[in-house]
């Protein structure tokens, strides 16, 4: 019966209802009937195949298998960023060592949305790999985890991961991750030999900041370093504000999702997009802010020839390798608000790793995510990757040689100044806010304009999520 | 061509009887199996697939689930923030760089069939950009053309003309991408031309000379009419090219500064690339039907040519 | 006098050539052997130190020597998917121009479809799965002849044109028809856009990263353009090991095409028409 069924669908246009029912169920029917399929339609494949056959090409699959003497490899699927493969070898090198019948065989994907689209698709059409690594927050709701992920809830493998972490890798009060790798902050990256030579300090409000930037500007020194060619890295000065948008508006991530508050009418919300206009009206950019790249604006940072860059701590450990001065030169604040009394740091949580529900070794991928939300593993990390930032492991620490931004952003922790980004606590982030604000922050589009653009832009995500609502 | 052909005196006794045989035989001498194996290919991997896509369309899809939606992602399509710029860009993109490479690459084809002695260093220098991955073509042009380091602004200062920031204004950043294409794309063009001009039979020429025509009469009269197999493809391929263009813009200007430099397909990818399955499809369709509309009436206006040559 | 001139022209061809067209590829080269710290600035800087060997060398090792493999994949995809492009694009463009008919005008609206519309990746892999090819090279094969395929039938298409039908007509009173009057009489002649085909076809499946990406993921199984992911991440890139790795995988294709050259060009005047 299936198999008619999908014949009909292969050989003639589908109706509509037979088709969203071979979605649905898509992965176990294909299963079952893969086998009976190839035949016919190597028979209508005809010459094709035959052509194929006779040219003797043979298919490489990867996957997991269970060998004879018990040992078994795991596939584990992870992004191609120098710190997330390097974070990853150390977890893996590590786990099986103390795990010898285990082999672990990791397999690289782009990231950035070109990543989410692999991610996706390998999900949907029951291929991912046994463990995969992928972000925490909304980017896993997309990947609807009820119908394609392990439930962990409540498993031994949750037992070392902080009670804070939790949020950001549950949907519909069922959780499905444990944290890899670290925290880190977002806000402004700074430069300390600067700071120190001019006499700054660190600003609370703005206006600090501001003024700030002025003496910076007149003693050479580019004020804040901006690199639009990424476009990503100009989100910063927005997304980075949030910990003083939840501060002025505690009830926004709420109001938000379900379409009762936006960005430009809320004041403490537009300020992120007021920022970026007002560093580039005052001149304060480098040169060539347009076209530079994130690589650049790092290098610019750590030799000194910026002060300021809004940025990610995350893009310091890759650095420390080739310019060491990176560790201790470089330093971490907040994005700064308007009252000093409330002065804190915005936080993005660290990725998780999960386990699809279509793998053949449940066992052992629990068992290596058991040990990575271990301390053990976190020791194993810091050897290979400076941190960061925080982890989110309880009895894990960060190493006491750890990098300058690490311990200003452990120090917000620590006083309790610091909240998740609006991405890690609200499923709805606009896909076109880098566009947007390379407008604001290149002049083209005026502040309030853009938050106006970029409120149409979530209405646009969320209705595509089905939110209630929009 | 072909009426041309047909033209020269075939008076021989039997062509009657051969007119007779050629009816009967049609046939066999040209049976539709020959399609055969393309259209299999084609049908089961690409149609197939594209037809399910389009049922998708008309639906909000996640790739996990998909709820029915009707025409919804149309009208969310058509009221996309930028469709006009993107709109005007895509035509603007697709005219400059299919006619600049219709047009150098027909002069590069005379040029390196002619009887130039580095023609064969040239060929490959022509066809060198044609091999590199767009990525990297993309990241040498954006350092070539930054405003501070970039080679080009260098080169224009020692001349004493001051750059821009080419790549970072809006108003010289698609034409740039464009530029950048046609580096890339002419090489195919040419080669194109090349086949083009190579199946030109050598008795023209000979009868161009004998007649003491000139080079600008052999080109006028023979190498332009009749290297017009190659003009039709150029035109459709580098044209269509142009219409579904975003990997170029999306490697350099990513449709920036902004939305400046958007194309309708740069559009369809930044929202296949937020995972909004249903709405990217929907617009891919909207694309298919513009660029048919544009197309179908050239292919037929092209295709007449050919005949008439 | 005149050789003066021509000697001109080609001085002033040259010329051009070399700054339009080299100076960009140098600027590859030169990255590429750079240290990564100077690589970074992305401008057209003499190298100050010469780290060529070891560029070289951890672009080759990267991912446990992932581009050896990865030439081979590529070589194979793109043997395999070029040899049935040809075959099957110019068989059917022959029937499709010498038949006219509703035939002809529904593959003509097919062929101008197939340039038009994106490929649908996700329908794609689940047609693949139930036909058992998914993650298979013979299903990224015949992914690759069913995308390319319009292409060479226009270009096939277009050329055929040219070819007079009393060739057929004489082919035919021999009693020769079908599949032998397209192989033995008209196929030959096709030569100048066979090559091109050739050409094209094999850079674009040699180029393409997106559906290897999807359709035969893994690094076993990474093509060519797969690697240049190896340096390049949304956060970070190592410009000088992906120019190296770019220029090493664009050098091969050069060197084939500069070695095949002559032969291309030997190729297209035998397959010229005498009228």
């Amino acid at each position: 019966m299936m198999r008619t069924v999908l014949q009909v669908n292969l050989l003639t246009i589908p109706s509509g209802n037979a088709y969203v029912n071979l979605h649905r169920g898509a992965l176990k029917r294909f299963k079952r009937t893969r086998r009976g399929v190839v035949k016919t339609s190597h028979r209508t494949l005809g010459t094709a195949l035959a052509v194929l056959a006779t040219a003797a090409l043979t298919s490489c699959g990867s996957g997991s298998q269970s060998a004879a003497d018990g040992s078994v490899t795991l596939s584990f699927l992870v992004d191609n960023s120098q710190a997330t493969l390097d974070t990853a070898k150390a977890l893996a090198d590590a786990f099986m060592r103390a795990n010898p019948t285990i082999k672990i065989d990791t397999e690289t994907r782009p990231g950035g949305s070109e990543g989410d689209n692999i991610v996706k698709t390998r999900l949907s059409t029951g291929d991912m790999s046994d463990v995969f690594w992928y972000n925490s927050g909304s980017l896993l709701q997309a990947l609807n985890p009820a119908q394609t992920m392990v439930d962990l809830t409540g498993d031994p493998v949750m037992a070392g991961v902080q009670k804070d972490f939790l949020p950001v890798v549950t949907q519909g009060g069922k959780v499905y991750g444990v944290p890899a790798g670290t925290a880190m902050g977002g806000g402004i990256l700074y430069n300390r030999k600067v700071y120190d030579k001019l006499g700054l300090q660190v600003p609370k409000t703005w206006a600090e900041f501001m003024a700030n930037n002025d003496k910076v500007k007149a003693a050479g020194i580019t004020p804040v370093i901006s690199t639009f060619k990424d476009t990503w890295t100009s989100q910063l000065f927005v997304l980075g504000d949030y910990y003083n948008v939840q501060a002025a508006v505690p009830a926004f991530a709420r109001d938000y999702t379900a379409g009762k508050v936006k960005f430009a009418t809320t004041p403490a919300a537009r300020a992120g997009f007021d920022h970026l206009a007002e560093v580039h009206a005052k001149g304060l950019l480098n040169e060539g802010f347009g076209t530079a790249t994130a690589d650049q604006g790092m290098k610019l940072l750590i030799e000194g020839k910026g002060a300021h860059y809004p940025m990610l701590s995350a893009q310091l450990p890759p650095l420390v390798a080739t310019m060491p001065q990176a560790a201790t030169d470089v330093g971490f604040f907040g994005v700064p608000g308007s009252d000093p009394a409330r002065n804190g740091a915005t936080i993005w949580e660290p990725a998780a790793l999960y386990v699809p529900k279509t793998t053949e070794n449940l066992d052992a991928a629990k068992k290596f995510l058991a040990f990575v939300a271990s301390p053990a593993a976190a020791d194993a990390v810091s050897k290979a990757v400076q941190p960061a930032g925080p982890y989110r492991i309880q009895g894990a620490k960060l190493p006491d040689d750890a990098i300058q931004v690490a311990k200003d952003l452990q120090a917000y922790i620590d006083k309790g100044a610091s909240a998740p980004a609006l991405e890690f606590v609200s499923p709805v982030k606009g896909p076109s806010l880098e566009q947007i604000t390379v407008a604001v922050g290149s002049g083209l589009t005026a502040p309030a304009e853009g938050a106006a653009q970029y409120d149409k832009d979530v209405e646009k995500q969320a209705k595509q999520l089905g939110l209630a609502g929009w | 061509m072909v009426t041309e052909q047909r033209a020269r005196p075939r008076a021989e006794p039997g062509a009657d009887r051969r007119r007779r045989a050629r009816a009967t035989k049609r046939r066999s001498a040209y049976p539709y199996a020959l399609y055969l194996p393309a259209a299999l290919v084609y049908l089961v991997i690409f149609l197939v697939p594209t037809v399910m896509a389009f049922y998708f369309a008309l639906t909000r899809w996640t790739l996990f689930d998909s709820t029915f939606v009707g025409l919804q992602n149309f009208r969310d399509f058509l009221s996309e923030q930028n469709l006009r710029i993107g709109f005007q860009n895509t035509i603007f993109y697709a005219v400059v760089t299919s006619g600049l490479k219709v047009v150098l690459g027909l002069l590069l084809g005379v040029l390196l069939t002619s009887k130039l002695r580095l023609r064969f260093f040239l060929r490959s220098v022509v066809f060198f950009p044609v091999l590199v991955s767009t990525v990297a073509v993309g990241f040498t042009f954006s350092a070539l053309l930054r405003p501070d380091t970039g080679l080009v602004n260098k080169a224009l200062a020692v001349v004493g003309v001051d750059g821009r920031d080419w790549l970072g204004d809006a108003a010289t950043a698609l034409l740039s991408v464009a530029l950048v294409d046609v580096w890339k794309g002419v090489g195919l063009a040419t080669v194109i031309y090349i086949a083009g001009i190579m199946s030109i039979p050598r008795d023209y020429y000979q009868a161009v000379s004998v007649d003491g025509g000139t080079a600008w009469h052999r080109f006028r009269h023979v190498t332009l009419p009749l290297s017009w197999p190659a003009t039709y493809s150029v035109i459709i391929l580098s044209f269509i090219g142009g219409l579904r263009s975003f990997d170029l813009i999306w490697t350099m200007t990513r449709g920036g500064p902004g939305f400046t430099s958007d194309t309708i397909a740069s559009i369809i990818y930044k929202q296949y690339q937020a995972g909004f399955f249903g709405l990217s499809t929907a617009g891919n369709v909207l694309l298919f039907v513009v660029v048919t509309a544009i197309v179908l009436p050239l292919n037929h206006f092209l295709g007449k040519r050919q005949v008439a040559v | 006098m005149r050789a003066l001139k021509r000697f001109g022209a080609e001085a002033v061809a040259l010329v051009l050539a070399t700054v339009i067209f080299l100076v960009p590829f140098s600027f590859m080269v030169l990255t590429a052997v750079k240290d990564e710290v100077q690589s970074l600035d992305l401008d057209f800087a003499w190298p100050a130190n010469w780290p060529v060997v070891e560029n070289f060398v951890r672009v080759v090792e990267a991912r446990d020597y992932v581009l050896l493999r990865a030439y081979v994949n590529s070589t194979i995809l793109t043997v395999a998917s070029v040899a049935l492009i040809v075959v099957f694009a110019a068989m059917a463009a022959f029937v499709l121009q010498r038949r006219p008919g509703r035939v002809a005008r529904v593959a003509d609206f097919l062929v101008l479809s197939g340039l038009i519309i994106p490929p649908a990746i996700v329908p794609t892999i689940w047609l693949l799965q139930a036909l058992g090819l998914f993650k298979t090279m013979p299903g990224l094969v015949l992914i690759e002849v069913a995308f390319n395929l319009s292409f060479a039938m226009l270009l096939f298409k277009a050329f055929i044109a040219a070819v007079p039908r009393e060739l057929d007509e004489a082919a035919m009173i021999d009693g020769c028809g079908g599949l032998r009057l397209f192989f033995q009489v008209v196929f030959p002649l096709l030569r100048p856009v066979t090559i091109t085909v050739i050409l094209t076809s094999a850079v674009a499946v040699f180029n393409d990263f997106v559906n290897p990406l999807y359709f035969l993921p893994g690094d076993d199984n990474a093509t060519v353009q797969v690697t240049l992911y190896n340096f390049q991440s949304q956060y970070n890139t190592q410009w000088n090991l992906l120019f190296m790795d770019i220029v090493l995988i664009t050098i091969p294709p050069l060197l084939m095409f500069v070695f095949f050259n002559r032969k291309i060009v030997a190729g297209m005047t035998a397959g010229a028409i005498k009228g």
